[in-house]
């Protein structure tokens, strides 16, 4: 095992998915000479050559549009989009062709394309560099949806997104990308598509992903020397929700805390505590809270702080599922 | 895979150019009568190193922790003076995220460009009293509401133009192409200037079109202007052509400004991944300041002390606008409740309310 950081960890999966099928692709804006601007895709060029990791002009419907053409041929491309603000470009593609080929053509044509998007706040950006577009893509049937959290999601999401025959979006956390932790590249790799346990606590429920895992990790250290025991759930996979995991926890916590950075109005938090209350009405103590982006544009980089769920928001919301 | 490109890097013979990188003063087939006053010259000049001054400052205020980030114009000071002075007062400015240089030239206040890549707010300027747009950062996007902009003015008779500013990367957008269509077919009183300063970020002018840019504007049905970019005379005379054939009902103008970017992308960027030295070297002989400083001297046309008083000015500016920037008040939490909506809107209230409530209980117990 060795210690790498959420952008080598996924550094190393994607130079996996390219050793592992000649017919993989990576394209995107500076992905190659430059390694992208995150540096994920560092050495890639290098290695594989500029015929499968390529700098593509400036345009994201572009990307999209011909990654479909090259899908339909047998490639399995998987697209940068730089920031999650840009990804909106190439957004009638991925809605409109992406998600429904496979379902207009009966299953004759398959969509095997990931889109990584970088996304989330917390680096100081200016505007369209911190937004957190995730829902937009959870709500389009035919799409499938992740945002990986540590090194080790990051080594092997990756790699299983590629190989999926659906098309993923595969959301990054960009202000974890420096995160350094354990790689196991013999473990068992988690399916892609479930929820996991990070952390078992019999008190209170808290789901996450991306980059608020690790604010809800701290979180609940922190509720800890409050005398709560927090269970934190890492979604992992946004579409489809594996939700099992989180019934199961409620049914004991009998409380849920849902955070992201999103806004809150129509997110995923809402889906996910309607199914809760559906699922877990009788074993709830509280009702559902959420900890949420607010409902604004994201705001300029001085005010980000205050927009972010952090760890006093997190943890007021935990107390406060115990005042009823 | 990779195609030999057209495009060109450099300019060639149908390229305009009225001042030499050596300083020396040439003409152009339909150049011939173009005459400049010192007093403008002596004005380019001022303007040159005052918004040098201004972008020297921001990469060193960001190097200190004042700012998030900085888009450097370094070597685009003509491409961005010479058009910006080039407009009327009734025109329009719709920029990328890089004219400072021409956001100089419409009076905005440098603070407030400092203050945005500081992250204080998203533009501190008012469009409308300005005549130039808030900074746009998706690429391209600014080009299509140059364009409807542009149409306004047609409909209510304005006899004025736009001046569209777009990178050789956004050229690719296809929101850039869409403008140059809505452009040509209602003939909008519009000015499509490219900036080529040959990379974006690290990708090179070839991976963005395979044919000059300039001569793209022909497929759309207008004409496309390439001008040497670093060349302020030819740059203000093509520009100043290019507007007021817009605003006498001849519709859109192309220019294609060959420059350079002799910094990074941005303050976060590391050239050294992507380009040779010896190109920025090659580049750094045709710095745009440098000619015309050569050209008023020999001509006898600025003395020692003028260009000893500008220096002075621009360490006044400096050190006034470091001074502003670095006070520029923090906005607080609560602004980002402001101007999400014209009415109110009850769910944005209730948020707003209950985010009150909640720092208010922390007044008293965290510092
Ligand atoms: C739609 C969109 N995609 C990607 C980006 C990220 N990005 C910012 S600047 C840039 C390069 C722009 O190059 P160019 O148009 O030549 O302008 P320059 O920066 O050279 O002035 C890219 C890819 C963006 N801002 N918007
Ligand atoms: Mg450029």
């Amino acid at each position: 095992m060795s210690k790498v950081t959420l952008g080598k960890a996924l550094n190393l999966g994607l130079r996996k998915a390219l050793e592992d099928d000649p017919k993989v692709l990576i394209m995107g804006e500076d992905v190659g000479r430059l390694g992208g601007v995150f540096r994920v895709t560092d050495g890639l060029q290098k290695d594989f050559g500029e015929d499968r990791v390529i700098d593509t002009p400036l345009a994201e419907s572009g990307i999209i549009g011909t990654a479909v053409g090259l899908a339909m041929r047998g490639y399995r491309p998987i697209c940068e989009i730089q920031f999650d603000g840009f990804v909106f470009p190439g957004f009638d593609q991925i809605v409109n062709q992406v998600a429904k080929l496979r379902y207009r053509s009966q299953g004759r044509v398959p969509m095997p394309i990931v889109i990584r998007i970088p996304f989330g706040g917390g680096i100081g950006a200016v505007e369209h560099h911190s937004e957190s577009p995730e829902t937009y893509f959870a709500h389009t049937a035919g799409l499938k949806v992740v945002a990986c959290s540590n090194p080790t999601d990051a080594y092997w999401m990756i790699q299983q997104a590629v190989s999926s025959d659906d098309p993923i979006v595969f959301f990054e956390p960009k202000r974890r990308y420096h995160e350094k932790a354990d790689l196991d590249e013999e473990a068992n790799p988690y399916p892609l598509h479930a929820a996991r346990v990070l952390r078992s606590g019999g008190d209170v429920t808290v789901l996450t992903w991306g980059p608020s895992v690790k604010t809800c990790m701290d979180a609940a250290d922190a509720a800890r020397e409050d005398g709560h025991e927090v269970e934190l759930i890492d979604l992992r996979s946004l579409s489809p929700m594996d939700l099992d995991p989180v019934y199961a926890s409620v049914e004991r916590t009998g409380r849920l805390v849902v955070v992201h950075e999103s806004p809150r109005t129509a997110s995923l938090s809402a889906e996910v505590s309607a199914l809760v209350t559906e699922r877990c009405f009788y074993h709830l103590e509280a009702p559902v809270q959420r900890v949420t982006g607010f409902d604004v544009p994201y705001p300029p980089a001085r005010v980000e702080d205050g927009f972010l769920p952090d760890l006093d928001r997190v943890l007021a919301a935990v107390d406060h599922t115990f005042e009823f | 895979m990779t195609v030999d490109s057209m495009a060109s890097t450099r300019p060639r013979g149908d390229c305009v150019q009225l001042l030499t990188p050596e300083g020396e003063r040439v003409t152009h087939p339909g150049y011939e009568d173009v005459d400049f006053s010192p007093e403008q010259v002596r004005g380019f000049y001022r303007d040159f190193v005052l918004v040098r001054r201004i972008d020297t400052e921001g990469t060193a205020l960001q190097r200190q922790g004042e700012l998030g980030i900085w888009a450097s114009l370094l070597g685009q000071e003509a491409a961005q003076v010479g058009s910006g002075r080039a407009l009327e007062p009734g025109d329009f400015v719709f920029p990328t995220y890089r004219e400072h240089g021409v956001a100089w030239c419409r009076g905005i206040d440098p603070v407030n460009l400092l203050g945005l890549f500081r992250g204080v707010d998203h533009g501190a300027w008012d469009p409308a009293e300005m005549n130039f747009g808030l900074y746009t950062i998706v690429i391209g996007a600014q080009s299509l509401h140059a364009t409807g902009y542009a149409m306004g003015m047609q409909r209510d008779g304005a006899e004025d133009a736009v001046l569209a500013y777009f990178g050789d990367g956004a050229s690719a957008q296809g929101d850039v192409n869409e403008a140059f269509i809505w452009a040509g077919v209602f003939n909008a009183p519009i000015v499509f200037f490219c900036q080529n300063n040959q990379w974006a970020i690290s990708v090179p002018l070839a991976r963005q079109t395979r044919a000059p840019l300039y001569q793209r504007a022909q497929g759309f049905g207008f004409p496309g202007v390439q001008v040497d970019g670093n060349d302020v005379f030819a740059v203000h005379e093509v520009t100043k052509r290019a507007l007021r054939g817009a605003r006498e009902g001849n519709g859109p103008t192309l220019i294609e400004a060959v420059t350079y970017r002799m910094g990074p992308h941005t303050t976060t960027d590391d050239p050294t991944r992507y380009r040779i030295a010896s190109e920025v070297e090659e580049w750094r002989l045709k710095d745009p300041i440098e000619r015309v400083r050569v050209y008023l001297a020999r001509n006898g046309l600025a003395d020692q002390a003028f260009f000893d008083s500008v220096d002075e000015e621009a360490n006044d500016l400096a050190a006034s606008i470091r001074k502003r920037c670095i006070e520029l008040p923090d906005p607080g939490p609560m602004r980002m409740f402001q101007q999400v909506y014209a009415e109110p809107s009850p769910t944005l209230e209730r948020e707003r309310a209950e985010y009150e409530e909640y720092l208010a209980g922390f007044e008293g117990s965290h510092a």
